[in-house]
């Protein structure tokens, strides 16, 4: 209801409130014990996976390069506990293939004090040599994308940034890892901030805050206030609680009032978007030149025992993490992310990577909203259009899909605009799987267009 | 933890609107305007509420178990199509003429194209125009409201046997010694007569005898509930509605003499009626923001121009028909209009930050360059 928006001061048009349910928002993170076995898979992000650089029965401590970046948009793996290496060879991910993976079996005795480090003074590094930094730490979009931060802060040259826009919103439901990080790192996320300044030129910073989070947009102002950064350099922004407002497209609707050109970048404005939970990493690891071995996950579901937000090590298999949670036993279906966007994992024995921002531990019973609904066909009430915040018509998309006639999705229909954030068939009364039939259509259409 | 491990492509939640939730509360909202028809009408009015809906449930449940169709009795959309069907129809209609209607209704306006959301024509209304072209003179034989024995005896015309001419109801009307306005709608009354009703009587169809239905005031409160409720798009009776008054508005300014004002346009007949209810029928309305507006005013403007310069009183029907025809035509042309697709720099909304930095930076230099 366009009316309710403007009541609510909504900047972008359309969207969602979905229940928020973000269980484990006031518990503080806390660590993960090490299980004996971490896996380590070479490919953790977009991009060339990783290449090994260790070999079968060495012993490692933790920090220490493993995996050495393949490329530029690569990145290296550090190992993320003391002690040998087990084997290399292909494991099962998260999302279904099996990868090459390190396995690591843990020295039990160890301190587990990260071993290697190269501390810099971080001031006199030059842009390039920052960026380079960056790639050193091994770090990706912790937000759940995993794309490389340095190959996203790397701004070509016939471009010029002006803004660095810090997202904070985690709309989707369930997910707090980022608000604890901003509550309890935001010294860390300001020092980050400063170098992903001067590592792109951005002469001012916004940190957009979905308002559900009002501790977190404090806890960053009093923190800029005790270092007195003035608010033309780094400010902190409510914006309203709606999803997908963490969308980076959406963010910058919010914040500045225009449309990032479709099939562009925030770059068209000289404008960078970065996670939060990136920056704070980045401020952390950067001065002390330490690899990324560890991340917040958020564990939760309606049956967890022990909800809340873990430091876990990278490659701590799900299995361990859900157990130390208290998962119930009768969990089936395992969601890596939110609810909205994430990916339901194919198995347990898998490791936690780098860029797996929570593990949704549902129930059957938990579904009974979306099981027991029967499927329709479409009754033509848009409530997807006035759902979608690209401004498609997905009630025409949707029958499109299912005669299975995409040419016309994707040339007449602007089916590429789509970033598939599940508004649509969260709204259809009609139960129609609309999203996941374009995610089907755009496959198709990419195929396609490679052909 | 159980081995047993779903995967499912997101999203994971949904939202807990449905179907059946929203038909069902077009149901309930439908009630008070049937309680008050019945009011204005009595037992004849309940006889053809209950024959007209319970003939369109049972083509329902018949082509369902055919085979073929999208929804069956459990979506509720066959109940609105019945109550609705029965609200336009003239009171006294005879009830085995109802029943067909109702039939008809649902097989030729929903069953024919599959069932639930296929249908091209608002199924209701596709009854009330096979019973316009089968029964012309039942159809148009209206009976005055608040007649003093409603509630023990049936209008003589409803009870009249299968393939019977009906009763004649002149001699009833006569007999309970009303005033003028009894047996003609005002619509016809003005078209026929150039005799206007007042104007409050319209809004709340109380006042006199008036051969009208269930009062519009009720049907917009009923409406209202819809519409904040979220199972009915306001933008298309607002719409419809304004078309029809502006329609009616230039009409009147251009012949004041011939043409009534725009408030006895918008209060008679079954202009809001078929605007809350019937235009606003999901599947045959067009789903684009900007193309409910067209539509809407579609209907409006065809509304008038049927009522003033054919031979029928009344053209809220037709001009729904043809708008639903209308429906893909008008989603055509009336696309969303996609994000990312305004003009670069273009600004809307409201931005808490300038698009740059207070700093001098050398980007309108860049933006130069480009141009």
């Amino acid at each position: 209801m366009n009316l309710l928006s403007l009541l609510r001061g909504e900047a972008f048009k359309r969207g969602i409130h979905p229940p928020q349910n973000k269980l484990t928002a006031e518990r503080s993170i806390r660590r993960l014990p090490f299980a004996s076995r971490l896996v380590v898979p070479l490919s953790q992000h977009i991009g060339k996976p990783a290449r090994a650089v260790v070999r079968v029965g060495q012993e490692v401590v933790r920090g220490e390069l493993i995996a050495e970046a393949d490329g530029w948009l690569s990145v290296p793996h550090h190992a993320p506990a003391t002690g040998f290496v087990e084997a290399i060879e292909l494991r099962p991910s998260a999302k279904g293939p099996w990868e090459q993976s390190i396995v690591i079996k843990v020295q039990p005795g160890s301190t587990q004090e990260v071993q290697v480090a190269h501390p810099r003074d971080m001031g006199v590094l030059n842009p390039q040599e920052i960026i380079a930094a960056v790639q050193q730490t091994g770090m990706v979009g912790l937000g759940g994308a995993a794309f490389p931060s340095h190959a996203k802060m790397s701004v070509p040259k016939d471009a010029k940034v002006h803004t660095l826009v810090v997202n904070g919103c985690e709309c989707e439901p369930y997910l707090t890892c980022d608000h604890r990080v901003m509550v309890e790192h935001a010294d860390d996320l300001i020092e980050g901030i400063r170098h992903a300044m001067r590592a792109t030129g951005a002469v001012r910073t916004v940190i957009g805050i979905e308002d559900n989070k009002m501790s977190a947009v404090e806890a960053i102002q009093a923190a800029l206030m005790a270092r007195h950064i003035p608010a033309d350099q780094i400010a902190v922004q409510a914006v309203p609680t709606k999803y997908p407002q963490g969308a980076e497209k959406m963010l910058i609707m919010a914040l500045f009032g225009v449309e990032v050109p479709s099939g562009g970048l925030p770059l068209a404005y000289g404008m960078v978007v970065l996670n939060v939970g990136t920056l704070a990493a980045l401020g952390c690891l950067l001065p002390r030149g330490e690899g990324l071995v560890e991340r917040v996950v958020t564990v939760t579901g309606p049956a967890v025992q022990r909800p809340g937000d873990y430091r876990v090590p990278i490659g701590t298999p799900m299995k361990f993490l859900l157990d130390y949670a208290g998962a119930p036993a009768e969990s089936y279906q395992v969601i890596l992310g939110g609810p909205m966007m994430g990916q339901a994992a194919a198995s347990l024995d898998v490791p936690v990577t780098k860029g797996m921002s929570g593990l949704l531990v549902m129930r059957g019973a938990d579904f009974c909203d979306r099981d027991d609904q029967k499927i329709y066909p479409c009754i033509k009430c848009g409530e997807c259009v006035a759902a979608c915040p690209m401004g498609l018509n997905p009630s025409l998309l949707g029958m499109l899909a299912a005669m299975r006639d995409y040419e016309p999705m994707g040339s007449q229909y602007h089916l590429g605009d789509c970033f598939e954030c599940g508004s649509c068939s969260f709204v259809c009364p009609s139960s129609i799987p609309l999203v996941q039939q374009f995610r089907v259509a755009k496959q198709v259409l990419r195929e396609r267009a490679v052909a | 933890m159980s081995s047993r491990l779903e995967i499912r492509s997101s999203p994971h939640i949904k939202g807990v609107s449905s179907v059946e939730t929203i038909m069902k509360n077009v149901v309930w909202s439908l009630l008070p305007i049937c309680a008050f028809y019945v009011f204005q009408y009595g037992i004849s009015a309940l006889a053809t509420l209950v024959v007209v809906t319970a003939s369109c449930l049972l083509a329902d449940r018949l082509f369902a178990r055919l085979g073929g169709q999208s929804g069956d009795i459990g979506d509720w959309s066959a109940t609105i199509t019945g109550l609705l069907l029965a609200l336009t129809i003239p009171p006294g209609f005879p009830l085995w003429m109802g029943f067909v209607i109702g039939f008809v209704a649902i097989a030729l306006g929903k069953a024919l194209f599959g069932g639930l959301g296929r249908n091209v024509f608002n199924p209701a209304l596709v009854g009330r125009a096979f019973g316009q072209a089968a029964f012309p003179t039942a159809i148009a034989t209206y009976t005055p409201s608040f007649m003093p024995g409603r509630f023990t005896e049936f209008i003589p015309s409803s009870l009249a046997m299968p393939f019977m001419t009906p009763a004649d109801t002149s001699a009833w009307i006569a007999a309970a010694k009303l005033d003028a306005w009894a047996g003609a709608t005002p619509l016809a009354k003005w078209k026929f007569e150039t005799v206007l009703a007042p104007a409050i009587d319209l809004l709340t169809s109380i006042g006199g005898n008036l051969a009208v239905g269930p009062a519009p005031i009720l049907i917009v409160l009923c409406g209202l509930y819809l519409a904040a409720r979220r199972f009915l798009d306001w933008r298309i009776p607002v719409a419809t509605l304004i078309g029809a008054a502006l329609t009616g508005y230039v009409v009147y300014l251009l012949n004041p003499a011939r043409y009534p004002d725009p408030v006895f346009v918008l209060l008679s007949g079954g202009l809001v009626l078929g605007a809350v209810y019937m235009a606003t029928d999901m599947a045959t309305s067009p789903v684009t923001p900007r193309g409910v507006w067209v539509y809407g005013g579609l209907i409006g403007f065809l509304t008038v121009i049927i009522r003033y310069f054919s031979g029928l009183p009344e053209g809220v029907m037709y001009s729904i028909l043809i708008a639903n025809a209308a429906t893909p035509l008008i989603e055509r042309v009336t696309q969303p209009r996609p994000f990312g697709t305004a003009s670069l720099g273009k600004r809307k909304g409201r931005a808490v930050y300038p698009l740059l930095p207070a700093e001098p930076v050398d980007v309108a230099g860049r933006e130069k360059d480009k141009k």
